[in-house]
């Protein structure tokens, strides 16, 4: 039994924001924001919650699948940026669409959480446990910003991706590749609770804020994006000519860019659009699968492949018959 | 050495070899940004097998620096 994508969707919040907006606050420009990082704009939320974003981003692929919200099995939810930590966004997904027999979870791996994600659902249908299975990645990344340090906060965008996976007979994911390794100088951090009890008292400077420190993030991403493409391809059959499209975590123009530029007769297969949502972790593959499909650039039997790098460090791959 | 970094310095930075000598500076006279340098380094730590530490970067300005940066760890 293999699993396939028979829906797709994406949502962000109806909030465009320029590179000019941080002008007034920060020490930079668009012109710097845009040629370090690719970005020109991304979405920022007036209010909205991921599991709102999530929400309608399933709304859109279950209308696609042409599957009704009761018919799902299971529905699993990437994010780093959870509306609470109970219940978990999945479970209030489940709610919001009425997916009255579904389970439901959150799955956290950062910026490669959807490939996680898509993984575990995939493996549920492959083993026969469940039939239909309703995967999400979405983020507010701007609810963990740190809107005084420019090397971050102009960086990232909210949104989610949702997709329907399927059982078939016909493969559909044929295979996925997963990775972690030690983070060692927490180079890329959110912290959540501190331990503060009767016992321990409040630690001075923790903070709810993604902090970054570029370079390591730069060294491993780099690293990380060829061995994830070569290892996916293992042992299937399919060389790169096979590929229509590569589909990557849309972090950085410019590190993607380096990242691939020794593989030339790969970089006319990737799909980019970091220039209008920023990096949206988690919701960032799954809205830029929605988009080629919904632009029609994909047709059944193209082979892809998607791909995740981030925080953790963790990365993955999936190697897809659409 | 010298002349395998002003290589690596022309081709990652697209700048014409001849303008590099072991004073340019990699900021000032070619035009090299965050992104460029975390590049130029990544590439240069695989040529030469060398690891540099994110805390010394600020003190690799010029050819030379580089130059006697990879030298020191030889």
């Amino acid at each position: 039994m293999y699993s396939k994508i028979i829906g797709a969707g994406f949502y962000v919040p109806d909030n465009m924001v320029k590179n000019e907006f941080f002008e007034s606050f920060l020490d930079t420009n668009d012109e710097w924001i845009s040629s370090r990082t690719g970005i020109k704009s991304r979405f920022f939320s007036k209010g909205e919650n991921t599991s709102d974003l999530g929400t309608k981003a399933a709304e859109m692929a279950l209308g696609e699948s042409g599957l009704k919200a009761d018919e799902l099995d299971m529905i699993v939810f990437a994010t780093m940026t959870p509306d609470m930590y109970m219940p978990s966004t999945a479970c209030i997904v489940k709610k919001n669409i009425g997916a009255e027999k579904a389970f439901a979870f959150d799955i956290g791996a950062a910026c490669s959480g959807f490939m996680y994600a898509l993984t575990v659902a995939s493996q549920f249908i492959e083993n026969g446990s469940v039939r239909n299975a309703l995967v999400i990645g979405g983020e507010v990344m701007s609810k963990a910003l740190d809107f005084s340090d420019r090397s971050t906060a102009v960086l990232f965008g909210d949104g989610a991706g949702a997709v329907v996976l399927a059982a078939s007979q016909e493969p559909g994911i044929i295979k996925s590749y997963l990775g972690a390794k030690d983070d060692s100088k927490l180079s890329l951090v959110l912290e959540a609770l501190p331990v503060e009890n009767p016992f321990v008292a409040k630690a001075e400077g923790s903070t709810n804020k993604l902090a970054m420190e570029g370079r390591e993030v730069f060294k491993f991403s780099t690293q990380v994006v060829g061995q994830a493409i070569d290892e996916v391809l293992k042992d299937t059959g399919y060389g790169y000519e096979d590929v229509k499209m590569i589909i990557p975590h849309q972090a950085n123009y410019r590190l993607i860019d380096y990242a691939i530029g020794k593989n030339k007769n790969l970089q006319d297969k990737f799909y980019l659009n970091v220039d209008r949502y920023g990096n949206t972790s988690a919701g960032s593959v799954a809205i830029a699968l929605s988009e080629v499909r919904q632009k029609g650039l994909l047709k059944p039997g193209d082979l892809i492949i998607l791909l995740g790098f981030g925080g953790g460090f963790t990365w993955g791959s999936l190697l897809i018959k659409i | 050495m010298e002349e395998k970094i002003k290589e690596i310095l022309a081709e990652e930075l697209s700048v014409d070899i001849g303008e590099i000598n072991l004073e340019t500076n990699l900021k000032d006279d070619l035009n090299a940004d965050s992104i460029d340098m975390m590049q130029v380094i990544d590439v240069l730590e695989q040529e030469f097998d060398v690891e540099v530490d994110t805390s010394e970067l600020a003190n690799i300005q010029t050819v030379g620096d580089i130059l006697k940066y990879i030298e020191s760890r030889k």
